[in-house]
């Protein structure tokens, strides 16, 4: 995926929270989890291997993913990541704040219009 | 997950980690290969397309580590290697900080356990030591001010509102018979409250009591830890059993803790003084009191407070029918307590601070060397640090980087030189100066430990933060000025860099110089005592030893002087003695065996009151054997002494400023207090420096050692019963010579320990003690700022000749003269020490002003040293930048002009 200069990057808390959301459908390895991103965004969104792993890392660090051996679509070894039951709280209350946040961007922009 | 666990599951992460990463490149590029690209090209595009493969990697493993931690366990471990690929300059500089930084330490651990360490009493801080001061009566000779007598004692303590206890004691040698061999021991007696001052329980049984004070009851002894060990093997069971100690049968009451000393004196033995209060007259005054203040009270309130008891003292007590006791108001008697602490440093404290500051100095000298050495070391990574610096990294990374470095040589350094540090304070203690306060609690400790290791962290980001700030500040000129400029053919090497080190070498000299010149005037000073004539000649010939005869031994005094008499006749007769005498004490011993009074016949005293003398009684034979000249008049005969004869033999000084010369003191009279008979002056001897040539020879009035009693109101003889020997001959201080002495008083007394066995040449030089410690140390320091001058020296000619190698060539090539350019080189490290010097001379002239009071006979600014060290430092640095300046010479100038 070049980088292309029509995608804005994501802040931090919105990749921790598409990462969550997405291991939450199904556990997955971090090539398809870039994949999965990109089709379900329509590729709106892209993300940066560069902060994609770091942030894996950070999350396992908190706790909210654990890491297990596995396989990936090819058959080669590789890790697949799963989201743990803090992992689904911390999403729980991220979710809600992100869609205040939404909320409360649209009713400023909509001001803005009339 | 806590972070421990984190740590140790750090490995299994790391690989996860690579692994999910490389399966994601490896994805990516079947997927590009699936789209038709050939497989080197898919990998090329993927692994771009990821990005910095082995940036990412380590950014996501930050995310496990500490990150300052890790980067400074990173720096730390390239130090080290990069230290081990240059061992030369790492052995050096570890050997400079080592011995920098142990001597430091050792002085430090001495000056803590000596002055800032409190003495080893429960509370200490409130040990008051009584001194009182006595200026009427001509007791200005006292550098020890008047020490108490039992009756100032009783009043003081049964009177007094400041103190919680109070107590007074003092030496004395006691012979211990009844056991396998008799042995004359060093004694403390100590009245009531001086255990309860000190405050240390016993180790065994129990500290004297009120009883034991009481002059009619039982006779009791306390041990010392040491002789309990030495003589009964540590034995439990000693509590009860008897000795005999002078010829009293005195039962063991306790034991004293291990290490338990009285105040500074190690005793083997402690006796109650049981006074008997009875008879005490006012006088004699010769014991030290001490007393453990109440909570909350100053030193000036007890001295208030005791002032206040003088006259109460001189109103209870007297010195016999018909004599006055207020005439002691003259002396006007006032306490002038200090500190327990204070008494015992005395003057040592002074020499102490004098040696801790040169020891600095040395280490101000090391950290310098070192810095000059880390500035070169720096200065041939420049290009290396100018790279790096272009690349991105910050001036911050490169400071940290060498300040790194430098710190952890500074702790490797000091980690050597907590070695040492114990080597020396073990040589201290072995071969230190008796005269050294509490040289036996001197040691290692944890304070030790930390100031090595805040000096080794300090001293690191001294002589780091030269070369540090010099790289990372300059860092556009890095690029732009020397480092890039070394590649070009025109230039020759920069000297912007050659300042910070001139600066360096001109500070070495300076402080070199100051060492220097210390240690040259100690040495003078030394010179100048061993110059001043003591009074007594030939003093490593002449033995002296000390015996006492206690009453029950001999109670007629006559007979204690025939014993005494007998003793010193038959070691005459020992071959190679040239003459046998005895007196109250020899001079330097530390003992003045009494102060008092004379009264001149014929000279009036209206107003005022004879002023104080010191005292001695001698044989006759006792000068010969000292060596002592006689200037007039003759010696004592048996005759006189026997026939009690009214003659007195004066010192020379008291004789001219009495009766204007020596000779014409011999015919005068004198007497000691008013109703006693007139002696009459039959002979004058030289000045003795009894108190230590430094100090001027005082008036000394010798009594025959058996006299009338002037102090018994019924007529009594006087004799002398401790008294010291002197004997001339070539064998003094050799060990048969010694045991056949012994012999000779066995063979008088079977009772008689001998005590105090040394040459007069021991006594004197240990008089010199504190003078000669001084002097050693100081000339140590200076040697060792001496060699790390010419070191620092020698390093930067030599370096700047290896920098200018094609300057040089070019000269040569040019055809300028070898000894032209070897003069170059040594003119500029004279211009650098010269300048060192100037600044050095300013600085010693000053700081010597400090160091006045151990000088003795040449001044702070004496011009001969102030020329003397200027001269040496400069010819030294002539020769230590001579070796390099040939090596310039020798350079050939193809070869420097080719090398690029």
């Amino acid at each position: 995926m070049a980088k292309n200069p029509k995608h804005r990057d994501l802040f931090p808390g919105a990749l921790e929270a598409m990462i969550l959301q997405s291991l939450r459908l199904r556990p997955m390895h971090g090539y398809a989890l870039v994949k999965h991103i990109k089709r379900v965004s329509e590729d709106l969104l892209q993300v940066e291997e560069g902060s994609l792993y770091p942030a894996l890392q950070r999350m396992l660090r908190e706790g909210w993913l654990k890491a297990e051996e596995g396989v990936s679509a090819k058959g080669r070894p590789t890790r697949i990541y799963r989201l743990t039951a803090a992992g689904e709280r911390h999403l729980e209350q991220e979710v809600v704040s992100l869609e205040r946040m939404f909320a409360g961007i649209t009713r400023v922009l909509a001001v803005a219009k009339a | 997950m806590t972070g421990f666990r984190r740590l140790l599951g750090r490995g299994r992460r790391y690989e996860d980690l690579s692994v999910s990463i490389l399966e994601h490149i490896e994805e990516r590029t079947d997927e590009l290969m699936d789209e038709g690209l050939p497989r080197a090209e898919a990998e090329q595009r993927a692994r771009r397309e990821f990005g910095n493969v082995a940036l990412i990697e380590e950014r996501s493993r930050e995310q496990w580590q500490w990150a300052a931690a890790e980067r400074l366990l990173a720096d730390l471990r390239l130090a080290l290697r990069r230290l081990g690929r240059s061992p030369g300059f790492a052995a050096t500089v570890l050997l400079t900080l080592a011995i920098g930084i142990g001597a430091n330490v050792a002085v430090f651990s001495v000056v803590n356990s000596v002055i800032l360490k409190p003495l080893p009493y429960p509370d200490s801080g409130r040990l008051a030591a009584l001194w009182l001061d006595a200026p009427g009566g001509g007791l200005a000779n006292f550098t020890d001010g008047l020490e108490l007598s039992p009756s100032m004692y009783f009043t003081f303590r049964d009177h007094n509102r400041t103190f919680q206890s109070i107590g007074i004691w003092t030496r004395s040698l006691a012979n211990v018979t009844g056991i396998a061999v008799p042995e004359e021991v060093k004694a403390a007696a100590v009245s009531g409250g001086v255990l309860e001052t000190l405050g240390v329980p016993p180790a065994l049984g129990r500290w004297f009591t009120a009883g034991d004070q009481d002059p009619h009851g039982a006779d009791t002894v306390l041990l010392s830890y040491g002789y309990w060990q030495r003589r009964f093997g540590g034995d439990r069971g000693v509590i009860g059993r008897s000795i005999q100690v002078d010829s009293v049968t005195r039962e063991i009451v306790g034991v004293m803790p291990r290490g338990f000393k009285m105040v500074d004196y190690d005793f083997d033995l402690m006796v109650p003084l049981a006074f008997d209060r009875a008879h005490l007259k006012m006088a004699p005054f010769g014991y030290q009191g001490i007393g453990r203040l109440k909570p909350g009270v100053t030193l000036a309130e007890a001295d208030s407070d005791i002032a206040r008891l003088i006259p109460v003292w001189m109103d209870s007590w007297s010195n016999g029918p018909g004599t006055n006791p207020h005439y002691y108001r003259v002396w006007r008697i006032a306490p002038h307590f200090r500190t327990l602490k204070q008494q015992v440093i005395g003057n040592m404290g002074g020499v102490l601070w004098v040696v801790m500051a040169t020891v600095g100095l040395v280490m101000l000298i090391a950290c310098m060397n070192v810095a000059n050495l880390l500035l070169v070391r720096a200065e041939g990574r420049q290009q290396e640090l100018a790279i790096r610096a272009a690349l991105g990294a910050g001036r911050g990374r490169i400071a940290r980087e060498l300040l790194i470095e430098s710190v952890m040589l500074g702790l490797m350094g000091g980690a050597l030189a907590v070695g040492v540090a114990y080597a020396g304070l073990r040589l201290l203690g072995s071969a230190g100066p008796a005269e050294l306060p509490r040289l036996s609690e001197i040691s290692l400790d944890g304070w030790s430990l930390l100031f090595t290791l805040a000096l080794s962290v300090l001293s690191g980001f001294l002589f780091g933060s030269i070369p540090a700030v010099k790289y990372a500040w300059s860092r556009s000129s890095l690029a732009m000025g020397g480092a890039m400029r070394e590649v070009s053919r025109t230039a020759s090497a920069g000297r912007t860099h050659q300042r910070s080190r001139d600066v360096l070498v001109v500070g070495q000299v300076a402080m070199a110089l100051v060492l220097l010149v210390s240690a040259l005037l100690m040495i003078r000073t030394f010179a100048a005592l061993r110059n001043v004539d003591p009074g007594f000649a030939d003093a490593a010939h002449i033995q002296t030893m000390r015996i006492w005869i206690p009453d029950l031994l001999a109670q007629d005094p006559v007979m204690v002087t025939r014993t005494e008499n007998e003793i010193a006749d038959r070691i005459a007769s020992i071959p190679g003695v040239t003459g046998a005498g005895f007196a109250g004490a020899v001079p330097m011993d530390g003992v003045d065996p009494n102060w008092d009074q004379v009264i001149v016949e014929h000279r009036n005293y209206a107003g005022g009151v004879p002023p104080i003398r010191l005292y001695n009684y001698v044989s006759p034979g006792f000068f010969r054997a000292m060596g002592t000249r006689f200037v007039a008049g003759r010696d004592y005969t048996w005759a006189d002494i026997y026939g009690m004869r009214p003659a007195v033999i004066v010192s020379e000084n008291f004789a001219r400023d009495t009766w204007g010369s020596a000779q014409a003191a011999i015919g005068k009279r004198l007497r000691t207090f008013e109703g006693q008979p007139w002696y009459q002056v039959v002979g004058v001897v030289e000045d003795v420096h009894v108190h230590g040539v430094d100090e001027a020879a005082p008036v000394i009035i010798y009594w025959p050692a058996m006299l009338a009693d002037p102090y018994s109101r019924t007529p009594a003889i006087r004799a002398s019963r401790a008294v010291a020997f002197a004997i001339h001959s070539d064998r003094a201080g050799q060990a048969n010579f010694i045991e056949q002495v012994k012999q000779v008083v066995w063979s008088v007394n079977g009772n008689l320990p001998v005590a105090q066995i040394e040459t007069m040449g021991e006594i004197y030089g240990q008089s010199m003690a504190r003078t000669s410690f001084t002097l050693v140390m100081l000339a140590i320091a200076g040697a060792m700022a001496l060699l790390l001058g010419i070191i620092g020296i020698y390093g930067v000619i030599s370096y700047a000749v290896s920098q200018r190698t094609r300057e040089i060539g070019i000269r040569l090539a040019l055809g300028a003269q070898k000894g032209g350019l070897q003069w170059l080189f040594v003119r500029s490290a004279l211009a650098l020490t010269g300048v060192g010097v100037g600044v050095g001379l300013g600085a010693a002239a000053v700081l010597m002003q400090l160091m006045r009071s151990l000088l003795f006979g040449v001044s702070p600014v004496d011009l001969f040293t102030y020329v003397t060290i200027p001269a040496l430092l400069l010819g030294c640095a002539a020769v230590a930048s001579y070796l390099p300046a040939r090596r310039a010479a020798a350079v050939d100038p193809v070869v420097a002009l080719r090398a690029e």
